[in-house]
């Protein structure tokens, strides 16, 4: 590689300017305008609409104004440390190629916009539109500009989840649904393996940075897993991009509105994959297995896309598979590993976007103001809309690659190069003639798109009276068909230095010669278009009668429909073979299960023992303080008494499990762990209360009801051995603990982090300071962990419908309430107010002495035992005796209890926490620390880490109190369900 | 002498406490009431606190009365509980 010009920027940064401090500006500005514009009203749309247009506007100004520091090879770079021992960093980079797709994103972005002001309909939630349309423009600049592997991964899989949300759109139309999960399905699989591949590549290149990758071609292409990470990332690019086998999504993503479809499917998402592969283009390209895998999915692309166009019915449908065709073509282009193929293949992906995405806008306009898409219904339209009939025209015919348009030009250059000889095989050999075949197939279904809906006798019975759009919607579509013209027309002055910047970035000193002129005088390509107009005008004549009536899509390999199969595929593996398989190892029974889990956790174990040989230490008893050998005795005691109780006697073994729980913790205080007795001893208590709360709907055992089991043989034998598993199990688990803690563990971490707490973490507390500030970033993964399964339970609750015997209220209730009512003078729930009046006045009392606790637990937490965790279960256990002291309403009357909002909150503060020190140019979860003299006080400790904590605390006294409370409602729901239960019965089924 | 003193109070104590935790265990396990096994769950819980204290003297460590703290603060909600579940058959109405 040639050295840089002086004065490119360097990409490593050293020379940090204006210009590179806009990318992030470019990839952020569309999130932030997505996220304030889901925060609209729906009703709001057009200030969404006009929201939507500043930020593209600005996209579009920054890149227009970036244009001059990439020309010339430039190279600008921006890039903050993400997780930089991963070699994962936030490192977004711009050259010409980039560039170019910037450009092409915010100005179709912006058109678009435009467009679907007028499109969408003001009964639409608008909003969420251009909220996903904004998030999507993000998505897509930050994979373009994405410097670093696994960014460009995570933005691919950004594209890929927010075009099914824009594809799903119409929720409520099954189509939308289907497509769009159709689309999802395809395409995250491919982002999937995208992943691996990117990842491959990051292995063998050594770093994930992309200017590292992009200058280590000959690296990639010798080594061993070239292979694989080539078909990884193809498998990515050719999902992405429609390419066959995997093109059956796109026709079914039509569903989507059709701004998307102009913006998603002609110019952006199905491009990303083009992108993808003219990005490794310099890197992977040239090689035989390249020319083979790439060559044949785009080559059979081509043909079949064009193919198929010409038997859809649809508008969109068939810009669908012509868009499908010309993404083969790019891709045929960019197999051949020659540097002017490469150019002829940037060059159409500019091109295609420009007229592709004027035909979708003008069918969007064809659909709107008629009432349908299907151009069996359609025809003789001009008469009524001549305008936007004339730019359909005239987009089509670049389609169709007709002189004086840029279509033709880039075709002619794919002519060109499909009779060039690269690589002398068969597949080589049938590219010419395939080309031509497909643009003859192109030539008719652009001739049909025209003449089926705009010639021919004026429509009857169409939906609505049809006529021109208004004004705005149209002038988007006439920007682009100017665009093809005068490209058309004049390329070299209008689009080469554009081309040119983009080229250089992508070949570097390969840059081939080339020029882009309408004429290049009597060639053999030339005498190609005409042969495929020519011939695709006659195909048209022929067809034309029995397109007019038939079915839609090919005649005899209609069947063999892409969709057919991946439905199939779907139906098998998620329903026929889970079902098979559930079936056959399934079962619903809990002691199987369990002993299954029971015995493979034991052989699991087993294995490495059997290996490697077991030496367990001696056991030497001494230093034994009697009063704890007792206190541990009685611990074993009541554990094996809970076990022993479990079966029948459900209190009596929860009482018991109480007594073990507690004598655990003590046994952690004289272990010296105090922060885990705390903890312990504060879940031990909400644990409780929970099973009880859980045990009021369990049902009741009625004496006698089951038959005592008789002990046979084989019922003692099955007793036998599940005895033998479990003795086994408990065996292996104190053996192995007994031998890990007995043995002296060389260099461990626990030193490094006692050395570090205070003077890096500014704690005294070890366990603390490595929870929030040293591991923040586990302990975040934790209590978003936390949220989700609160969450969960949330949900799960909320379809909780109890069993028939545990509906009506417990008998004591009942008695209670009867001999209430049976007493004039007393009225219903004076018993227990009677009963509970001390403790009651105590409970609700105990309240705010609770609240200190917690406070106290919080603060103390970063030097002393305690922290977020502690003080937030502590908290909780505050609100759970009000619940019980008063009953629900009784608190809900009084307090606001919204532990969503309280879990929200936390979650937000720890978040902004990290975030606050990547703002400040530290990784994730950097924390500070310093004294702040306040009067009075003195010297107060102060780490930033306790907001961190803060929001773990926060998140968990509304993750504990969240279930606790969605399990007490169910007392307050069940008198609803207890209406509706007593039927006559027997009439009541199970 | 005085810590010679102090020393042998607390072993005697934490034996003393030792028993009565024995004796609570034992009403836990064979009851007869439910009743009875809630009332030594939560002698067992003041027992365990004072273990707790005394040990804390022992060892003149006061780290140890943070969990002195915690039970004698919320170690009732768990007798509270069982007494609402027993009484009137669930614990939050």
């Amino acid at each position: 590689m040639a050295e840089p010009p002086a004065w490119t920027c360097h990409p490593r940064g050293t020379t940090i300017d204006i210009a590179a401090l806009l990318l992030p500006v470019l990839v952020f500005a569309p999130l932030a305008g997505s996220i304030a514009a889901i925060c609209l009203p729906s009703r709001q749309g057009t200030e969404a609409a006009w929201l939507s247009g500043l930020v593209a506007f600005l996209c579009l100004g920054i890149s227009v104004y970036l244009y001059l520091h990439v020309s010339h090879r430039g190279v600008i770079a921006w890039q903050v440390a993400w997780i930089p021992q991963y070699g994962l960093n936030l490192k977004l980079r711009m050259d010409g190629f980039s560039w170019m797709f910037s450009g092409l994103i915010s100005a179709i972005g912006l058109l678009v916009v435009v467009y679907a002001r007028y499109y969408m309909s003001s009964s639409d939630p608008v909003p969420r539109f251009f909220s996903l349309f904004l998030a999507f423009m993000s998505a897509m600049l930050g994979l373009v500009l994405s410097g670093n592997l696994i960014l460009m991964a995570i933005f691919w899989e950004m594209t890929s989840i927010v075009s099914f949300l824009l594809i799903g759109y119409w929720y409520q139309n099954g189509q939308a649904r289907d497509g769009a999960r159709m689309a999802l399905t395809v395409t995250a699989t491919g982002g999937l393996c995208l992943l691996v591949g990117l990842m491959l590549i990051g292995h063998i290149v050594g770093s994930y940075d992309l200017d590292a990758v992009l200058s280590s071609g000959d690296a990639i292409r010798n080594h061993p897993l070239y292979l694989l990470a080539l078909i990884l990332i193809l498998a990515g690019a050719l999902t992405k991009s429609a390419q066959f086998p995997f093109h059956f999504w796109l026709p079914h993503a039509m569903a989507a509105p059709t701004p998307v479809s102009a913006y998603l499917h002609s110019a952006t998402l199905v491009k990303a994959g083009i992108f993808l592969l003219t990005r490794f283009w310099p890197v992977m390209a040239g090689t035989d297995a390249w020319f083979w895998l790439v060559g044949l999915a785009g080559l059979t692309t081509l043909l079949l896309g064009a193919y198929f166009a010409i038997f859809q019915h649809d508008l969109k449908g068939l810009l669908a598979y012509s868009t499908i065709s010309h993404l083969g073509l790019i891709t045929v282009l960019l197999s051949l590993g020659s540097p002017v193929a490469a150019v002829a293949a940037i060059f159409h992906t500019l091109n295609h976007a420009t007229f592709k995405a004027s035909l979708f806008m003008a069918a969007g306009i064809i659909d709107h103001e008629t009432g349908t898409r299907d151009m069996r219904r359609l025809s003789g339209l001009f008469r009524y809309m001549p305008h936007t009939a004339t730019l359909a025209m005239v987009a089509s015919a670049s389609m169709a690659g007709v002189p004086l348009l840029n279509g033709f030009l880039s075709k002619e250059m794919f002519f060109a190069e499909a009779i060039e000889t690269h690589k002398v095989n068969l597949l080589d050999t049938v590219t010419p003639y395939v080309a031509t075949l497909a643009s003859l197939f192109s030539v008719t279904y652009s001739i049909r798109f025209i003449h089926s809906v705009f010639f021919g006798p004026p429509p009857r019975d169409l939906p609505k009276v049809p006529h021109e759009p208004v004004r705005w919607m149209r002038v988007p579509v006439e920007f682009l068909v100017l665009a093809c013209l005068i490209v058309g027309i004049v390329p070299s002055l209008t689009i080469g230095p554009l081309l040119h910047t983009a080229v250089e970035a992508v070949l570097k000193d390969d840059t081939p010669s080339y020029s882009l002129a309408m004429w290049h005088g009597w060639n053999l390509p030339l005498f190609m278009s005409i042969a495929a107009l020519i011939g695709g005008v006659i195909l048209y004549a022929l067809m034309k009668s029995y397109l007019a009536n038939s079915v839609e899509g090919p005649p005899y390999i209609r069947r063999l429909e892409g969709q057919r199969i991946f439905e199939r595929v779907l139906v098998a593996l998620s329903w026929r073979w889970a079902r098979l398989v559930e079936a056959k190892a399934g079962t619903r029974r809990l002691q199987p299960q369990l002993r299954i889990l029971a015995a493979a956790s034991l052989f699991a174990a087993a294995i490495p023992l059997l290996h490697r040989g077991f030496q367990p230490a001696d056991i030497v008893l001494r230093g034994i303080d009697p009063a704890f050998a007792f206190v541990w005795l009685i611990g074993m005691a009541c554990a094996v008494g809970a076990a022993w109780q479990a079966k029948f006697h459900r209190l009596a073994a929860l009482v018991l499990l109480g007594g073990a729980g507690l004598i655990t913790c003590i046994t952690f205080v004289w272990l010296s762990a105090p922060d885990l007795a705390v903890t312990q001893l504060l879940v031990e208590i909400v644990t409780t209360v929970l099973i009880l709360l859980g045990l009021r709907w369990l049902p009741k055992r009625i004496e006698g009801a089951t038959k005592p089991e008789e002990m046979t043989f084989g019922v003692r034998l099955r007793r036998l051995r599940d005895l033998l598993v479990a003795v086994a199990c408990g065996l292996g688990l104190s053996l192995i603990s007994y031998t890990v803690m007995t043995r002296q563990m060389p260099g461990t971490i626990s030193s490094y982090f006692l050395e570090r707490a205070y003077f890096e973490g500014g704690g005294t507390n070890v366990v603390n300071v490595t929870l929030v500030d040293f591991r923040g970033f586990d302990t975040f993964g934790e209590i978003a962990v936390l949220c989700i399964v609160a969450l969960t339970v949330f949900a799960l609750l909320l379809r909780f419908r109890p069993a028939s015997d545990s509906l009506e209220k417990p008998m004591q209730q009942q008695v209670q309430n009867d001999f209430d009512d049976r007493h004039p003078d007393r009225s219903k729930g004076d018993s227990i107010s009677d009963y509970l009046f001390v403790p009651t006045v105590i409970m609700r009392w105990m309240f705010p002495a609770i609240g200190m606790l917690s406070a106290y637990l919080f603060f103390r937490g970063h030097d002393l035992p305690g922290g977020g965790f502690a003080a937030g279960i502590a908290m909780s256990i505050g609100f759970i005796l009000q619940y019980m002291a008063g009953g629900t309403r009784w608190v809900e009357e009084r307090l606001r209890i919204h532990p969503l909002r309280w879990m929200s909150i936390g979650l937000l503060v720890s978040t902004a926490t990290g975030l606050g020190s990547w703002a400040l140019g530290y990784p994730f979860l950097t924390s500070t620390s310093r004294y702040l003299h306040l009067p009075l006080v003195g010297d107060v400790p102060l780490a930033s880490a306790i907001l961190f904590d803060l929001g773990v605390f926060s998140l968990v006294l509304g993750a504990t109190v969240l279930i606790l409370i969605a399990l007490a409602h169910q007392s307050v729901r069940a008198p609803r369900a207890h209406i509706r239960a007593p039927r006559p019965s027997g009439t009541e089924a199970s | 002498m005085s810590e010679l003193l102090i020393i042998w109070c607390m072993l005697l104590a934490q034996l003393m406490l030792g028993v009565a935790m024995a004796c609570t265990l034992y009403r836990i396990i064979f009851g007869p009431r439910a009743q009875d096994r809630v009332l030594a769950l939560d002698a067992l819980y003041v027992s365990a606190m004072l273990m707790l204290l005394t040990f804390g003297i022992r060892t003149a460590n006061t780290i140890y009365f943070e969990a002195a703290l915690v039970i004698a603060v919320l170690g009732f909600v768990s007798t509270i509980a069982f007494a609402k579940f027993m009484m009137r058959g669930e614990v939050i109405e």
